[in-house]
This record gives C-alpha cells, structure tokens and sequence, in this order.
C-alpha cells in the first residue's frame, strides 16, 4: 500500500524525468568529443586502412615487382594483377587493379607485400561519380602514392616500432 | 621373387630388389625424403646431399648419415629419415644450400613451385647465420626458349646429366669447384637441343625456367588441364596450364608407355600459337578479292549452298593429319554423302601407286616401349629427331642399350648415339635399299624390286647390316622403320615393296613413322580416299591428294591446312586452287595464301580448344576434352561439321557431343587391328633412271611441321626455325659454280624460288637440300623432285 503511494508520488513530481535531465545537463558543461565535420577532423592512427597506393623508390623506380603475393592473400579477389618483363628485363606489372567495390578494406595486402609497395594510406574521402570509377588502375594508384608519399612514409615511420 | 629383399623405413617393412637406392624404394612407400639432386630418370649424382637419412645394417649403424639417393639397400637395412640425427643433417645441409641462394622468390617464376622454396619451409631456419656477401653469377644466353638466373643455381646438375644421358649432346656443364662452380655452356652456344626445354622442368628452383611464360603468371593463378600434343605421331601427354581462358604455357603429364616424363620443344612451346595475332576468329567472305567479316548463319549458309551448287564427284577435300579423329570422321561422311570420295590427309605424299596393295592400317609396328628393347633398327628416309623427337630419344636408348642403328636417307641425319648411316640422293636410295637386300641374298617378287637388286653392288657396310638383322631376327627384335620423308619420294611404292622385302627376308619387323599425331587415325576415321571408316578397303578409290591436284576439281574443302606449306607441292595446290569454283577453308589460322585462294574463310578451334581423339604411332586412342574456349567466334570443328551436315539435310549427322562421336567410332573399330603387311603382291613398277640429275629433298623442319608450330614465335627464333637454303655438297656447289652465301634461283617446272646457298658435308652429291614448310618455300614444287639451280640476277 505504501509502495503504491511511493510510486504514485514520484510519476507525479516527474523524478525519473529530472533524473535523465540531469544526467543530460551534466555534459552540457563537460567536455566536448563531437567534431564539426569537414571543418575538423578526428585524428586517425597511423595504421588506418583508407585508399590504395603504390609506392616508389626514392630514385622513383616503381616498387612492385609483380610478385602477385597480394593478388593472392586478397579475400575479397579484388586485385587483378598482369605482368611482363619490361624493356630492362625486370620483372613488372602491366596492369594493376584494384576494385574498390570489392574491396573490404582488410590490409592484407599491405601486409604480404615483400617490397612494401601497395600501401593503405589515410584518405578516407573519396567518392566515384562515373561506372568504372571504382577500378584503381596502375596509374591512379601510382600517383596517389607520388602525391601522399611524405604522409605514407611518415605513418610507416610511426607504426615500424610495433611491427 | 627370389631377388626381393626386405628393408625397414621409418619402421615400416618394405620389398626391394637388389641393388635399388633407398630413395627409390622410399619413393614407392610413399616415405618423402628431401632431395634436389635425384631424379629417377637420370643418372645419381648425389651432390645436393639434401637426402641423407640414418641407416643401420646388421645392427651395427652407418657411422655418418648416408645419401639415399646413392646407398643400395641391403636385406634387413633400418633406415631412419626422420630421426634427430637424419632431421640435424637435413637441417645443415639446407643451411648451407640456402647460403648463396638468393632470397628473390617474389620475382623468381619458379616462387610457388620451387622444390628449394618447398623443402626450406620444411628444414630451413628463419634466418640465416651467413652474414657474408652472397655469390653473384653471370647469366648465360641459352636461346629463345629458356630464361637463366644462374645465381639461384643450386648445382644439383640435373641439366648437366640430362644434356649427357637424355639429350645426347653436352650442351650444359659445370665449371669451377667449389664456390666458383658455374653452369654453363662453356663456348656462349644457345641450346637447341629439340628436348632441351625438359631442363625447366627438371630445374629444382628457378636458375632454368621458360622464356616465352617469363614473369606472366604464378603457378598458383594457374588450371592444369590434360590434353594430347597435336604434333608428331607420339602423342604426347600434356597438362595445359590455362589462366583466364588462354593457356600460358605446357607442361609434359608422366605416362611411361609414350612420353615418360619428357615432352619435345615443339609441344612445350607451340602453345603460343594458340594466341598469335594471326588466329582466325570470324567467319569471312571474299567478295569482289575483298575479304568481309560475316556471322555464321550466312557462311554456313553459303558453304552450304557452294557445296550443293556443284556435282558431288567435283569436290575434293584435303585434310590435315593433324585433325581429330572425329573431325576426320564426319569430314569423310559428309564428303561421301554428298557423292565424293575424294578426301585425303596424306597430303606430303608423292607416289601413291601402292595404294591398291598397301597394308590395310599401317602402324609403327612395335609400341612405343618396345623400341627401347629392339636390338637392330634401320630407318628408311626418315629426319628422325625434326619428325619424332620423342621416339628419337627411345631409338636413343635401344642404341645405347646396344642396338645397331643404320640410318638410310637423303642427307646426313645427325643422332646422337652410335650409327651407320648409307646417304645417297633420291633414286641411288633404291639401289642402296636394293644393295641391302642382295646382300641377304634376296630374289625379289616383282620385275622392278629384282631388276634393283641386280643393279645394286653390296659393299661391306652393307653385308654387315645384312648380318646384324639376320642375328636380330632370333630374339624377333629388329625392326625397319619407314620415315616421314620417304613418304615424299617419287618411288615410294617401290622403297616400300623393298623394305617389305628386306623384312621379311630378313624375318624383322616392318614399322612406319607417321608424320602427324593422327595419321594413323585417319585410317580408321576413313579420311584416306581408299579407306572407309575402321580402316575398311574402298574397292572404287576416289581420288588422292596429289590427283585432286592434278586433275582440278571445281570445289575444294580444305580442312586446317595452309595451301602454301602444308602439301607435298604448294606451287601444284596453289595453282588447282585458284582455278577453282569454290574454294571452303576451314582454318585456325588466317594466311596469306588461304586469303589469296579462299573463297570462304570458317575459323575453327585449335587443339587445346576443342574435345577429341588423336590416335598415335603405336595405335593407342588418346581423348582429350578443351581447355580453352576458342578465340572470337571460332567454334570447335566437329560441331561445324555437324551443322553443315544438318544444313545439306544429309543423314547421320545428329551428335550431341564429342563423345558420343567416338563412341560411334570405337564400335566401328572395335574388330579392326594394325597390319603393316601388304595387303597383295605390289604392283608392276618401272625402275626410275637412276641418273645425275639434281633432286630436291625438301624435309619439313622440326618447327614448320604444322600451323601452329609455324606462329609459335619462340620456336621460330631458335637456330632450328630454319629458313629457305640451299644446302649443296662442295663437289656439287663447285660444278655448278656457286659459293657459300651466294643467291641461287630454283626452278622445278614452272615453279620458282630464289634462296642462298649454304655449302655442307651433310649432303650428298647429287642432292640439294631445300626445306619445305618455311618462309620462301611457298612458290617451289614437290618436296622431292628434279631441281635446277642458276645464279640469282641482280
């Protein structure tokens, strides 16, 4: 009988409803996590798995070799690999794809390879507008790498203690 | 058996016999041991020294770990190979393997199929100790069809001692000891031995590996599929390796009782003809000497109303040996149903005056092992190793397991073992062959084989052979095969009535060599104008490949052939063809003679693109199914056939599948056996005259033997791709008054070529040795015959 007089009380003074507004009112003077983006980004580790690229060397001779250990660690059979001796006679890629519609994004691929040329870099920002946009060629893959190599490099420096 | 004896490994009992290697035995248990060095089909070497195992004899164990490869297993031996001690000497022995071999796996070819790669993730250690710099070695140049990385050279020398025991001719050895040991080919000689490509295969890691398949794929994106080499008369066992529809390169599939583990050159690398720019992939249609692309509807329908459009007795068909037996078998159906019986594959024959009393269906013989164990052989106008390298290589082992091999042919064959060879040109053959059987004392059945034999004056040599096949003759071990190049003779019947009989004088064997891989089939598909189907005679013949050309019939099928290069005399084909009404060609490849000739170009599939039979040398039915798709809208060629018998409403013609087609075949065949007796007396010849004029030998060199092999790039640029020459003997080069290198023009009839002249030993006098099938030989005649030769104008 008392409970139900409790009970009845606390509906009506709206207790359970202060309760969660406090709660509330509390973080309105805490610290904020929320980020305005595009204006703010949120910071990324150096391990984030984003868009591919292939590296060079410094001397800018190309790093894959062709060895197709990704073409074939890769679960999702995203990367399609063709190679040829180039004039020199080494061993080279004609064509290099990865389809970004297949993709999952895993860093397998990063990781089989022996000469650290397909790299996932820490663009996440990216979006297609034609058919046949989401296939990363050789080309496009290589110049992303020529345009963010310092970023590459500087995040591999980062994570090469842990590794 | 008395001579078994038991042995444990890894304590398991096994049966041995006396004197096999630890290895071996091992090998059948399915026990692994490690190893680089060994293979079963050469000698042992024991220098990888990767198999050495604990073993015990009588209780008291072998102070050392022993070789497996190298050690004889002895009654009650314990053998341990995976004990601490064996494991520990595997272990060291991989060590410092791996201490000079370079770590490129991921641009090596061989990364994924490398023995060396295998058994270091078994026994190698994660790093290595050897902080020292590695060694480095030059890479040699060994031709067009084999890549070197020499630094990954292991010298476990199996190239080496395949070179010695296999091929015959030391074209790889080992220089230096120690670390300064080097593979190579001493002098900077390309290799080209026509088996050489076998070396890629035995290579345990990737110092020899393929040049044409270099860097394009890895053996794990790779399907093996089974198939038959569409080549020479062995019939090959292959296993296509096929990547995204196009197959990338051949490796041989193991069968003992025709390829062993070996495959030739020509059917490791003839692939790459299946994706030459050169394929036909649409039907087309010449009209007004243009050539126009149209679908299949309307060419069939327009083969099918050419056909009809003229009298059934005027089509004549040629047929490549080379096309499947079901091919064969529904080409001659519709041929016969449409009231012609003229269809042949014998298209590099001259004489076919023996027809009539040939043997009913012609074989080698013996099979294909049993060469091995024949203890005289004589080959009768043969260029053995360019027309059957395989069956070279057994001829090889019968020689040096003691056989007397003789050889009796136009011009120098060079073998690599023991021989005798009897050279004389065209027509002096005969009285060779004759000399041989007088000195057996031979009558003779008939006029001319008599009147030969009286000519013939037997020599030593002669009497000597004589001897060596009458002694062969008691333990039924000789043999006389007729080659490929004989076939081309003007007297061929008569070379046949006198082989016949020296065999049967002599009480040998008499085999044939049949040039092509369904040669032997084409009699039992019935695609011979005097043999129906299961090789059943034809009493009203029709005509053969030579008379369909002499005497021009108004429609010609033509079946995966090049007019150009594919029949015993281009310039002969080439003529009746352009007189004709209607000319079908049914062809994997376009060439410039099918779109000067053709009316009617139908793109059929290749060898590895369609389903069907190849029946070899010894008789053996080898089926195979596609591997491939063909290219663009090529279709296989039996469902064509299929078609085009349905659209000339012609009977028999409702096959769903390949299989279905042999089966039909099989039953036909089911009653039908090889016989290389004649079938009667052979026919009243007259001896040719037996004069100095010049003869043309025109043999067919090992890489133009067929379409295929012709645009396979690779073969084409290795030292054996020959080209137009005239190879003269020096006496002969001096009467005519020609120098070395000097431009001639060849004039057989109406025919005309003009070449350089190369001055050899290996001809004989009398005899110019012209090669047919290659660039340049297209206007010349038949592939023997008169030649005249004068010095080229301008």
């Amino acid at each position: 009988m008392l409970q139900r007089a409790r009970d009845y009380l606390n509906s009506l003074l709206l207790l359970e409803v202060l309760k969660g507004l406090r709660l509330t009112g509390g973080y309105l003077f805490k610290r904020k996590f929320t980020i305005q983006y595009p204006e703010e980004k949120a910071p990324i580790s150096p391990r984030f798995r984003g868009l591919h690229a292939l590296r060079r060397y410094p001397n800018g001779e190309e790093r894959c070799i062709a060895c197709k250990l990704c073409e074939a660690v890769c679960p999702a059979l995203a990367i399609t690999i063709e190679a040829e001796p180039r004039e020199d006679g080494s061993r080279r890629t004609t064509r290099y794809d990865i389809d970004l519609f297949k993709c999952i994004y895993c860093g397998f691929c990063e990781e089989s390879c022996p000469v650290d040329s397909i790299v996932e870099t820490d663009i996440y920002e990216y979006h297609f507008e034609n058919r046949g946009d989401n296939i990363m060629t050789k080309d496009k893959l290589l110049a992303i790498g020529d345009r963010y190599e310092e970023r590459i490099a500087a995040a591999r420096a980062a994570d090469a203690p842990y590794r | 058996m008395s001579d078994k004896i038991t042995l444990e490994i890894d304590g398991r009992s096994c049966k041995a016999a006396l004197g096999e290697m630890i290895i071996a035995v091992a090998d059948r248990e399915g026990i692994a041991i490690p190893r680089f060095c060994y293979h079963p089909k050469l000698s042992v070497a024991a220098n990888c020294r990767m198999c050495l195992v604990e073993a015990e004899q009588g209780g008291r164990p072998f102070p050392k770990p022993v070789p497996a490869c190298a050690t004889p297993v002895a009654d009650g031996m314990k053998v341990q190979t995976r004990s601490h001690k064996a494991l520990e000497a595997q272990r060291g022995t991989m060590e410092f393997l791996l201490i000079n071999h370079p770590l490129d796996c991921p641009i090596c070819d061989q990364g994924g199929e490398c023995e060396l790669q295998d058994v270091s993730m078994g026994y190698g250690e994660d790093i290595s100790r050897f902080s020292e710099r590695k060694r480095v070695v030059q890479d040699e140049d060994l031709g067009p069809l084999i890549a070197t990385e020499m630094t990954r050279c292991i010298h476990c020398t199996r190239c080496v001692r395949f070179g010695a025991e296999i091929a015959g001719v030391r074209e790889l050895g080992a220089t230096g000891r120690g670390e300064e040991m080097r593979i190579g080919t001493f002098t900077a000689q390309t290799v080209q031995h026509e088996l050489s490509g076998n070396i890629i295969d035995l290579c345990p890691v990737g110092a020899l590996t393929s040049k044409p398949y270099r860097f394009s794929a890895r053996a794990w994106e790779l399907t093996e599929r089974d198939s038959i080499s569409p080549h020479d008369s062995v019939g090959a066992n292959l296993q296509l390796h096929v990547r995204r529809n196009q197959v990338l390169r051949v490796h041989p599939r193991p069968n003992e009782a025709v390829n062993e583990t070996w495959i030739s050159d020509r059917d490791r690398f003839s692939y790459q003809g299946l994706n030459a720019a050169e394929r036909l992939d649409q039907p087309m249609v010449k009209r007004n000497g243009v050539w126009h692309d149209i679908d299949w509807t309307s060419a069939l329908k327009l083969a099918a109303d050419g056909l009809r459009a003229v009298e059934g007795d005027t089509i004549g068909c040629l047929v490549s040996p080379r096309a499947t037996l079901e091919e064969q078998f529904l080409l001659q159906k519709l041929l016969r149903a449409l009231g012609s019986g003229h269809i042949d594959s014998r298209l590099r024959q001259q004489d076919f005056r023996g027809d009539a009393s040939d043997p009913q269906r012609p074989w080698l013989g013996v099979s294909i092992a049993e060469l091995e164990q024949q203890k005289a052989l004589v080959l009768i106008g043969s260029d053995l190793r360019a027309e059957q390298p395989l069956l070279a290589h057994r001829i090889r082992k019968a020689a040096l397991a003691g056989a007397q091999v003789s050889v009796f042919n136009y011009f120098n064959v060079e073998l690599t073992h023991p021989h005798q060879s009897f050279t004389a040109p065209p027509g002096c053959l005969l009285v060779e062959l004759a000399a041989l059987a007088a000195a057996l004392e031979l009558r003779g059945s008939s006029d001319a084989v008599r009147e030969l034999i009286g000519l013939a004056k037997p020599e030593d040599a002669h009497h000597a052979l004589a001897q060596q096949l009458r002694a062969a003759r008691n333990d039924g071990n000789g043999l006389i095969l007729l080659g490929a190049l004989a076939e081309a003779d003007p007297d061929y019947t008569l070379i046949k009535a006198l082989a016949e009989a020296i065999a049967i004088g002599s009480g040998v064997r008499l085999g044939y060599l049949p040039s092509a891989a369904n040669s032997t089939g084409a009699a039992l598909a019935g695609a011979l104008p005097h043999r129906a189907p299961a090789g059943e005679v034809l009493e009203t013949p029709g005509l053969n490949a030579r008379e369909m050309l002499t005497s021009p019939r108004r429609a010609y099928l033509l079946w995966d052939i090049d007019p150009a290069a594919d029949v015993l005399d281009p310039a002969l084909a080439q003529v009746a063809l352009s007189d004709a009404q209607l000319v079908v060609a049914c062809s994997s490849f376009r060439t410039p003679a099918l779109e000067q000739h053709a009316h009617l170009l139908l793109p059929i599939s290749a060898f590895a693109e369609t389903s069907g039979t190849f029946v070899n040398a010894e008789g053996r039915w080898q089926g195979f199914q596609g591997a491939v798709a063909p290219p663009g809208e090529a279709r296989p060629g039996w469902k064509l056939l299929r078609v085009l018998g349905n659209l000339l409403e012609l009977e028999g013609f409702a096959y769903d599948s390949a299989r279905e087609l042999r089966t039909e075949l099989e039953t036909l065949c089911a009653n039908s056996s090889f016989d290389n007796s004649a079938r009667a007396l052979r026919p009243a010849l007259k001896v040719p005259d037996i004069d100095q004029q010049l003869m043309r030998v025109g043999q067919v060199p090992i890489y133009a033997s067929d379409m295929l092999t012709r645009h396979a790039a690779a073969l084409q640029h290795t030292p054996l791709g020959e080209s137009i020459a005239v190879h003269l003997h020096p006496e002969q080069a001096g009467e005519l008054g020609f120098a070395h290198g000097e431009r001639v023009s060849i004039r057989q009839g109406d025919a005309t070529a003009t070449a350089t002249v190369v001055i050899t030993d290996s001809v004989p006098k009398g005899c110019a040795r012209i090669p047919a099938a290659v660039p340049g030989s297209e206007t010349l005649g038949a592939q023997i015959g008169p030649v005249a030769l004068t010095k080229a104008r301008g």
